[in-house]
Parts: C-alpha cells; structure tokens; sequence
C-alpha cells in the first residue's frame, strides 16, 4: 500500500512552547488511523499543520509524494484533503442542502461558470444523496442552525465528502454523539471509506469508537509520537498505558 | 419570501412594477425628483447589501463610491461624452478601487475595518474637495446634461426617472441572478464561518475581493446616475453622512435580505418628505421612528416578516409530528 499522506519531522512552536515535537508519519491508502492522546497533547495543531490553517515550525507534509506544505486550506481542498472539526462549523443560516451544495460547488468548473451556470452547480442531486446517506432527508430544507448538536455532526462530516476527497481528517467525529447515532455516524464512515476508497485520519477520545474503527492507531504525548501500530498492539503498549490510557 | 405561495409573490411583484411605471405618471417635478432618488439609492444601498448583508464585510465607503461615480460622469459627460459610456467608466473605476479597498479586509475584520473604509471614505471626501483642476473643488460640475436613450430626450423628470427605474430594475436582476449562484453561497459562507469556507476549497481571499470590488462597482453605478439627476454636483453630498445613510438603510431595511435595499431606501429617501408636515419635529420624529424599530427589529423590516415566517413553519412542522406521532400511536 503507497502512502497518501506523508509526515516528516513536523513542529509547532507557540512562542517557547513547543506544541508538536517533531512528528512523523504516513498514512496509507485506503486505511483509517487513529489519533489518540490526551487533552493538550498536540493532535489538533499537528491537523491544523498539515491543513494549512497553522504554519508549521519545521517539517514537511507531502500529499501524494508532493510536497504541499504551507499551501493554504483551500489550495489543498482541492487536491482532495478534507476535515470536519472539533468544534460545530456549519453555515447556520443556510438549509442542510445549501450547506452541502456549498461543500461541493467549488470542486465544480470554475469561478466564471460558478457565475453564469446553474445555480446549484449541479450539485442537487448529489446533495441529495448524500442527505439520504447521512439520514438526514426530513432536514434536508431547515436551517442547518436548528438541527440538534448530534445531526449537525453528522452534516459537518456529510460536507466533508461533498468534494469526493482522497482524504479526510476528523477531529473528534464522535464528542456529544448520543450512542445510536454514534453507531450511525461509525457506520457511513465505514461505508464511505469502502466504497469511495477515502482514507481517514480520525482524532477521538471515545475508545471503543476508535479501537472498532481503525485498522491503525498512533498515540500522541506531549507533542510526540509515542506509540503507532494496530489498535490491539497500541492497547498492550505499556507507554501508552502509563501515558493515557492507565488512568 | 418563503411562506408565500408562488402565483401570489408574482401576482405581487407585477403590482409593485405596474405601480412604479403608472402612478409617477401624474406626479409633480419634485415627487419625481424624489422617486428618482430613491431608486439610485436603492443601487447603491443594493451594492452595500451585497458587501455588508451577504458577505459581512463592514463598509462605511458606499457613499464615496458614489462620489466616485459622480464624478466620473459628471466629467465625462460635461466632456461630451454619452451617458452610457460614463457609467462604463465608473462601473470600472469604483470596481478596482473597491477591489484594492477589499485587501484590509484580508487583514482586519468587523470595527477596525470600519475605521479603515472611514478613512477612506474621507480621504475620497478630501480628493473631491481639494483636486479642483479635475473635480471643480468646492464650486462642483454644473451644467451635467441628462442623456437620449434611443433617441429620446430625458431632459424631462419623467423620462428621467424612467432611466433611473429601469438602471434599478436592470441591476436588481443582476444582483439577484449574483446571489442565487454559487457566488452568492460562498458570499454567505465568508459571512458565517469563514475557516470552514476555506477548509471547503473556497477562496476566501478571492471572493472577499470580489464582494468589496461588486458592491462598490454598484455604488458606482448609483454615483452616474446620480449627476444627470441633479444636474448639479459638489463634494457635500458625497462625505461621511452619506455612507451612514446607506449603511443604514442596508441595516433598517434589512442586511442579508434581497428587498432590503429597496425598503430601507425608501424610509431614508421618502420616510422624511411624509413627515414634512409636523414641520420642524419630521427628522425627530424620523429619528425615533428608526430607533424603535431597532430596538424592536435588530435584523430589520425584513426581519420581522422572516421570524414570522419561520414561527409559522415551525408551527405547521411541530402540527404535522403531531399528527405523525398520534397516527404511530394509534398503529401499535
């Protein structure tokens, strides 16, 4: 299996703290990996490096084999890396379909057809779908603002593959889920990931919902890799245990 | 308007255009004059709506992007060049420098952007005032001739006003063609969330241009209008005042919403001409009446109908579970 994602040796430095120390890793094609570790530990900043939003200290991200460090979160969105976030970010004024057709429509021609051509960018039906995937239908027309904390989750992940990604990035898909939904949610990203070929990187707390979900888990200290390999070896690791998951 | 059945919103709008084009017919020169001021104002109010309502992006420029356009057909036109042409020009000309006024945006957002397009705006105020070799200083354009359209004389307020509702119907058209497209969406997604905007492959810097260089490009349009209008024009009418007339005609009317504009364009412009005859106490009377209905409406006019709206739909949804759920009941 090649590797989608590559990671080499990134670091974040906020003034004299060094919040991501050095990390490297690679993500292979097709797989989910975990990222576990406990509050503060660096996972976030280490997404926030690799998407651009946060430009990193040193290190490279190479996408495909090309170096893509430092390209800004929309360049990259359109190379096919997508995330959803750990805090709720959806257009609370627009309907579930307008956000939706919003996640997708700049994958669609280009900014002079985004102007004169349709109004949805054709994207209607696949909007549809996707609503219909993510259970979501007797929403579809409601402001994405009144929809419950669990069902935006579930739009925040559904807008993450409106632009078919190669990859995609979840920060903490699974807080505030309530458990049948949780089930739900594990259930489309399996779904996605088989049939689509995505590649996940998922960042949880909710062990269970990782341990089941990915076929890797790498485990996060204090800005460090500390651990990476398969969910059942990662359990066993003594470090790992001391660091996180012991207590 | 959602809420309204479709044949009805129709049946209404003709109304309202039928109405535009018939009743001034009998109106005096000064009734017109007002009419045709209010459908300028709605241009420019409609470019600011865009910038501020759609995209979020505060301005307090609209009015110098008027002047912008006032001048420039003010110039071009006493130069003897027509009418048409002159609007071009200044579409072109408040479009870039909109476009180059949209890069603090880049940086600054909210109140501080505010104060960069103030000062802007002032300095737009200090160039009219000051480059008199170009703009006349104090003592304005005279003499700005108004243009035929297709032969015709518009010398007359009527015709005139005719010219300045149809530039109103041909830009609403456009705006509303701009806000259903994809544009428009990433428009509204710069407004609520713009880190998600950008995690979704939008160019939020492309499009936060885009919104600043449209908006004032319709300032522009509203600015050539303008001059032939009055006929007359000198800096006065372009200082701060007048970006804050349009700023709150955008916010009374309704920021975000499509008819906006045009209500809140026709409280600043027609709301005070009514009050006229309690005489002195009209602009106190005009001044409360905007507080209240802040204090009442934050969202504006508009607002007010949209939560209406939006109570009745919930209403009828939580009617329909009703019904859903007893139907369940009754089933097991």
């Amino acid at each position: 299996m090649s590797a989608v994602l590559e990671v080499t040796g990134i670091k974040k430095n906020f003034g004299g703290i060094s919040a991501v120390d050095g990390v490297s890793f690679d993500v292979r094609e097709g797989e989910i990996l975990g990222l576990i570790g406990p509050n503060g530990c660096g996972k976030s900043t280490l997404f926030n490096c690799i998407l651009g939003q946060l430009t990193p200290s040193g290190g490279e991200v190479k996408l495909d084999g090309k170096l893509v460090t430092g390209l800004r979160p929309a360049e990259l969105n359109k190379l096919g890396v997508s995330r959803t976030f750990q805090l709720l970010q959806v257009f609370p004024k627009l309907s579930v379909r307008e956000n939706l057709i919003l996640a997708g429509q700049e994958h669609q021609g280009n900014m002079a057809s985004r102007l004169v051509g349709r109004s949805d960018a054709g994207l209607t039906d696949a909007a549809n779908q996707m609503i219909g995937f993510f259970k979501l239908d007797h929403l579809a027309d409601e402001p994405a603002g009144g929809l419950s904390y669990g069902q935006q989750k579930l739009l925040d992940a559904a807008m993450a593959f409106m632009g078919g990604p190669r990859l995609v990035l979840l920060d903490e898909p699974a807080g505030g889920v309530n458990p049948s939904m949780l089930a739900d949610l594990k259930d489309r990203l399996v779904a996605i990931n088989r049939e689509k070929n995505a590649t996940f990187v998922v960042i949880e707390h909710n062990m269970e919902f990782v341990m089941s979900l990915c076929s890797r888990v790498m485990v996060m200290a204090e800005g460090k890799v500390l651990a990476m390999g398969r969910p059942d070896e990662v359990r066993k690791n003594p470090a790992v245990i001391e660091a996180y998951l012991g207590h | 308007m959602r809420g309204f059945a479709k044949p009805l919103k129709i049946a209404l709008g003709l109304a309202v255009i039928a109405a535009l084009i018939i009743v001034p017919m009998n109106f005096n020169r000064y009734g017109l004059f007002i009419l045709s001021q209010w459908a300028v104002m709605s241009i420019a109010a409609m470019g600011l709506n865009l910038t501020l309502g759609y995209a979020g992006q505060v301005s307090l420029a609209q009015g110098a992007f008027v002047g912008i356009g006032a001048y420039a057909a003010a110039i071009m036109t006493t130069h003897g060049w027509p009418l048409p042409a002159a609007i071009l020009v200044a579409i072109a000309l408040s479009f870039a420098i909109g476009w180059v006024l949209g890069y603090p945006a880049l940086r600054v957002q909210h109140h501080y952007l505010a104060f960069v397009t103030l000062a802007f705006s002032t300095l737009a105020f200090l160039v009219f005032r000051n480059e008199s070799w170009l703009t006349g200083g104090i003592y304005g354009i005279s003499n700005i001739p108004r243009p035929h359209i297709l032969g015709i004389a518009t010398n007359k307020p009527l015709p005139f006003y005719y010219v300045c509702l149809g530039s109103l119907a041909i830009v609403s058209l456009a705006v509303w063609w701009l806000i259903r497209s994809p544009w428009g969406r990433a428009f509204m997604a710069l407004r609520e969330n713009p880190l998600r905007a950008q995690s979704l492959g939008i160019d939020t810097r492309r499009y936060t241009l885009m919104a600043f260089a449209i908006g004032s490009a319709l300032g522009g349009v509203a600015g050539a209008l303008y001059a032939p209008l009055t006929q007359y024009i000198d800096p006065v009418p372009f200082n701060l005042s007048l970006s804050l007339d349009l700023l709150m005609m955008v916010i009374v009317g309704g920021a975000g919403f499509y008819f906006g504009p045009f209500l809140g364009a026709m409280i600043a412009v027609l709301l005070p001409e009514w009050l006229r005859f309690t005489e002195g106490y009209y602009l106190m009377l005009y001044a409360v009446a905007v507080m209240l209905l802040l204090i009442w409406s934050p969202t504006g006019i508009l607002g007010i109908l949209d939560r209406y709206l939006a109570e009745r739909r919930t209403k009828a949804a939580s009617a329909l579970r009703a019904v859903a759920k007893s139907r369940l009941e009754t089933a097991q």
